[in-house]
Parts: C-alpha cells; structure tokens; sequence
C-alpha cells in the first residue's frame, strides 16, 4: 500500500505518517466480500447504525437527566416538556433501543439460518453473543432510568432474582441495591453503568469486525469464496446496499418516533415509581419477553434463573451444537423446517411472556420452553449425524450466474 | 430486493405484534366507548376551543382535587391565550415564594413561570381530604393509561347503578370503564356542571370530551409539532428510500 494513490497532498502527507487513509481504503477496495449476499446482511451494519443513534441521543439525554429517585421522573418532563427538542431526543432513544433489538434478533436469526456460526466464525459468534448480553444489561438499567411504576418493580422483580442463589443470594441482591431495596443508590450506579456499558459494547463491536474481517462474511449459500471471480468490493457494493436498508430503518424509526412513540413502552411508566404500590402485571420491555417467559415457566425460582442464563448459554456453544459441515439451510432442507420451528417457538415465548403467568400460559409457556431446548440440544446434534443434504454448488459465481441469467 | 421487503416486514410484525401485549394492562370487562378526537392521525392537531373550555372544566370541576404539577401557567399559550390573558389567569392563584430578607415564606399571585399550584400540599393530605384516596396528578394521565383518551372519556362517563351482584362499599362507586369497577372518586359530570362562555352545548359527552382534550394535550404538549416534523421527515426518507434503491440498482447493473 503506497501512498502515491492519493492525489490530494495533505492526504498523502498524513497518510506516509499515519495511515489512516490506506487503512480505510483497504476495507473499501481490499476486502472482498461475497457478490451474493442478500438484504439480511444489512443488518450488522443496521445494529451498528443503532449503537451510535443510541450513545448520541444518550450523551445529549444525560446532559439534562437527574439521577435522583426525588428528581430522575420530572427530570424526564423537563426533557419532554422544556428542553428544546427534549421530546425528540428521548423518544429516538427510546424507540431506537426497541429498533436496536429488532435489528439484532433479526442479525442472530440470519446467523442461525445461514450457520454463520460455524467454523471458523465461532468467535465472531460468540462474541456477537457477549454484544447481545451486554445489550440486554445495558437496556435493562436504561429502563429503570426515568423512575416510573415499571422502571421500578421491573428492577426490583430482575435484581431479586439472584437472591435465588445459594448462600450469597441475598448478599449480592444487596450489594447490587447499594442497600436493602431499590432506591437512590439502586438508581445512580444504573445510571452510571448505563452510561458506561455501550462504550464497552462499542469495544466488543471492534473485536466482532476484527473476527468478521479474518474469514470475511459468511453468505446465503455458506459455502466459501473461492477466488476473485465470487468476491466483490465492498465499496460500492455494499456501501449502496447498505443505504438502502439504512434508508429503511430510519424510515420505519421515523413511524414509530413521530406517529406511535410509546407503542413499544408500558402506560404504566408514565407513573411516578411507587415503592408502596405494586402494579397489576409486571413486565419488562418487549425485547425480554421471550427469556422472562422461560423464567416464569419453571415452579422453582433458582430453576427458572439457571434456565434464563441456559437460554443463552446454549448459543455460546451453538458451533459444538450443531456439526453439520453445511452451513447454510438451504442445502438443509430437515434443518430448515426445524429452524421456522424454532422461529415460530421465539414468538410464542415473546407473546407469553407479556401475558399473566396462570392458566394455559404457564401450560404453554413450559411447552415453548422444552421446545427451545430441544431445538438446540437434541434436534441439532441429531440433524448433524441423520440429515441427508442437497448437493452443494461448486461456487459462489456458478448459482450466482445461473440466477442471473434466469432472473434477468 | 424482495427479501429485504420480507425482512422489513419481519421487524414490523415484530414491532407491532409484541407491543400488543405488553400494552394490554388494565382490568378485566372494562367497556371503552370511543372519542372522535381531531389529535389522532398522522395529520392529528389540538382543537384550541375545546382545550379552553376543557381546561374551564379542569379549574371548575376537577382542580379541587386533582393537581397538574408538569404544568406551568406559560404553557397556557398553547391554548391560544395571549400573554395578558395569561397573566391574568396566573394571578388569579396563589403561590409561595421566598425566603424573603427577613428569611420568612410569604404568598404571593402566581406569575406565567410558576406552575400550576396543585390543590394539597403532599399526598397525606390529598388522602387524608378523600377519605384515604389518592386522587392522582393528572398532567400524564392519558398517557399513563392504555388508550388514555378513549380510557378517560369513557371513565369520567361511566357512572352507572352497579348490577345486583356487586356490592359497592360506602364511600366507593361504580363505573364499567374502571378496572375492578369500583372507583373512590365520585362522578365529577352530570352535564351543565360549567357554563361555556362560547356557547356549546354542556351535555356530559361533551365536558368529558373537552377535558380530555385538555389533558391530550396536558400529557403529550408537543405532539402537534412532532406529527408536523414526522411527515416531512417520512416524505423526505421515502425519497431517500427510493433514491438509494436506485442508485443500487445502477451500481450493480455494472456488475453483471
């Protein structure tokens, strides 16, 4: 890489000193990335987009929040109320959280569909695993922030759930508290994490596109590129690509910001939190339905607990999982059923979990469950020995050509 | 291209299909009679005439109870009042100010800036002035219920005898639109409870719709000019939309 290519002398200036520039021309043209890949792959680049959405309307909502339990709820109307343009500040961070998790949960089942996980992107995997965990932490806090009736009980429910634990329970749900229930320094170390965390995700998301950038992007077919003639650049490509479902995304941010702003909250936030008052149903955010489902379908509550942090263990040890050397379900076609299956089944956990635990939700609730885990644990390895797949394309270009020339 | 419509559309049944449940709080058989409100719709707007004589209906009927602490007196401009009408609506409050040079707390008539005193001190004496109810602050009310407009209207006229199976303890009423059906607050409308300077008519529909525009408004003070912004800017990215689809499309010709 010599810098002779840049024409402007500045650029070559600073370049020969600090290559910056050849650094990003080298993703831009050097990196090649398969021809084929379809719109899902936006959706890295999407999740990306969200993150700094989210830290700049963060760091701007900061400026004018108060962290106090007398202080964080009018706060919160003063934003809306009388800081300029407060009120589009806050609802792009709210809705935005909710499109972040949508773009991710649609990012993951990409993965599942495809087999990006498999060798050799089990990190990049599993670290987009450890991005997922700490988003949800990072949610989670940010939701107690305003001090409303959910803010509150919803982290007065989760925090208690490690005082499940054995021995140390109770001591670490008081060390988390800062006290002996949820209150001021409950909020102000929420606060303060809340702010931390997504600089830590951002630190993650370097490592993720570190391990993504080792083999490349995986591709609709999953098998590997095998020469120049399957790869592309990715500017112009995908940069183009890529703006197309930015343009989408802030188009359906926009729906939800302007016309349908708290949709995705709960009423009852809009209420002071009230340590004395309990609301009737108690429910996290959308986004955690399907694990608070999980959590509530076991009798015993250590039992529930340790099948929640299951939940997502089972998909750092995905890539062990499920052996078959096919990656992508369309060679799959057993896999695929069982993959809508599993699809379907994340649905319905979401849809129980926001429902009363009683009745025939807590009946289903334990059957989506089993199903989960069985999906992972005894279907894949089992998929990985039994299922007959169709015979792989010898290349990226050759199915590409073929389409082509049929669609064209 | 008809991939990415299959994921757009994933994300928006996702959007919709799981906020549907996390929104049903509230109770039971309760019964929502419907409002024609001119605020809902992407195009939706505040009716000045109607958040004027509702915030009459606010002062007259409702203020002896229930505060609107996020309020302030200058807010009162979005209801097309002038200044010196504000001003004078402020003074004709009370407020406490101070300390003063001798270090003393001294009332004095409320000015635009000051907010809209509520009626009790503290929650104790809210209770303690109803008969243990804690009548709630109503500046967030129709946002911190489940369809709060449609909740509110159809709240304030639900009054009616309880069936022969319920009983209704002393100091309780009944109403179909509350959770339970029991309520501590007694029916505040009957109609002709105001007399509207502008001459509409003061059936109980009309008041509990009035007032539940006043508190639309009290509740969500930016929404006309949210919406304003929300269509130009979902004009400007469909022309964004369609432009960088084009602009693939171009790009990528070149490739095949």
């Amino acid at each position: 890489m010599s810098a002779e290519k840049f024409s402007n002398p500045v650029v070559r200036w600073i370049d020969h000193r600090l290559p910056v520039f050849s650094m990003l021309d080298h993703e831009k043209y050097d990196y090649p990335v398969p021809k084929n890949l379809n719109y899902f792959w936006n959706f890295g680049v999407l999740a990306g987009l969200a993150l700094v959405i989210m830290i700049v309307t963060g760091i701007v909502l900061a400026m004018n929040y108060t962290a106090h339990v007398d202080h964080a709820f009018s706060s919160v109307e003063r934003i809306m109320r009388d800081v300029n343009h407060g009120w589009l500040i806050r609802y792009i961070h709210m809705n935005a959280a909710s499109f972040f998790f949508i773009v991710v949960y649609i990012h993951i089942f990409r993965g599942l569909y495809y087999g990006s996980y498999k060798a050799p992107r089990e990190l990049l995997w599993m670290l987009g695993v450890v991005i997922f965990l700490l988003m949800m932490a990072t949610a989670f806090m940010g939701y107690v922030l305003p001090w409303g009736q959910m803010s509150f009980w919803g982290a007065t429910v989760i925090t208690n759930l490690f005082s499940a634990i054995p021995i140390v329970g109770e001591s670490i749900v008081t060390f988390l508290w800062g006290g002996f229930s949820v209150d001021n320094p409950t909020l102000n170390r929420f606060f303060s994490l809340h702010y931390l965390m997504p600089f830590v995700i951002a630190g993650v998301v370097v490592l993720h596109i570190v391990a993504l950038h080792r083999f490349g992007s995986n591709n609709p077919i999953g098998i590997d590129a095998k020469g120049p003639q399957d790869t592309i650049s990715f500017h112009p490509y995908y940069t183009i690509k890529d703006m197309v479902g930015i343009a989408m995304f802030l188009l359906l941010l926009a729906v939800a910001v302007f016309f349908f702003p708290n949709a995705m909250g709960h009423p009852d936030n809009y209420i002071p939190a009230n340590p004395m008052q309990t609301p009737a149903h108690i429910v996290p955010e959308w986004y955690f339905l399907p694990f608070y489902a999980i959590l509530r379908a076991v009798p015993d509550k250590l039992g529930g607990v340790l099948l929640m942090f299951a939940a997502i263990f089972v998909l750092f040890i995905l890539p062990w999982l499920d052996r078959s050397p096919v990656r992508s379900a369309r060679f799959r076609p057993v896999f695929r059923i069982f993959f809508w299956l599993l699809f379907i089944d994340c649905i319905a956990l979401g849809y129980l979990g926001g429902k009363p635990a009683e009745g025939v939700y807590v009946v289903l609730s334990r059957i989506a469950t089993v199903w989960y885990f069985l999906h992972f644990l005894v279907i894949l390895p089992m998929l990985s020995v039994f299922e007959t797949t169709k015979p792989l394309p010898k290349s990226i270009s050759e199915p590409v050509l073929a389409t082509a020339k049929g669609a064209a | 291209m008809v991939k990415f419509l299959i994921a757009s559309v994933t994300a928006l049944a996702a959007l919709i299909g799981v906020a549907g449940p996390a929104q049903a709080a509230g109770g039971g058989d309760v019964k929502l009679v419907s409002g024609e409100w001119s605020f809902a719709g992407p195009f939706g707007y505040f009716d000045k005439g109607a958040m004027q004589r509702g915030f009459q209906v606010y002062r007259e009927v409702c203020a002896g109870c229930h505060g609107v602490e996020y309020l302030a007196f200058r807010n009162l401009a979005d209801l097309g009042y002038n200044d010196a009408e504000i001003k004078a609506i402020a003074a004709e409050y009370e407020v406490m100010d101070g300390p003063d040079d001798d270090g003393e707390m001294f009332m004095r008539a409320a000015r635009p800036a000051d907010l809209i005193p509520s009626p009790y001190r503290n929650d104790n004496e809210a209770r303690a002035n109803n008969n243990g109810a804690l009548p709630p602050d109503l500046s967030l009310i129709t946002k911190a219920r489940a369809n709060g407009a449609d909740y509110l209207y159809s709240l304030l006229l639900g009054y009616e005898d309880a069936p022969a199976s319920t009983e209704v303890p002393d100091g309780m009423y009944y109403n179909n639109a509350y959770s339970g059906h029991l309520i501590a607050m007694p029916q505040p409308i009957y109609g002709d409870d105001v007399e509207y300077a502008d001459g509409t008519p003061t059936t109980p529909e009309s008041l509990a719709a009035d007032v539940t525009h006043f508190l639309m408004w009290a509740a969500e003070p930016k929404m006309e000019v949210r919406k304003r912004i929300g269509v130009a800017a979902v004009f400007f990215l469909s022309i964004f939309l369609i432009m960088s689809y084009m602009a693939k499309r171009r790009v990528w010709a070149e490739l095949h």
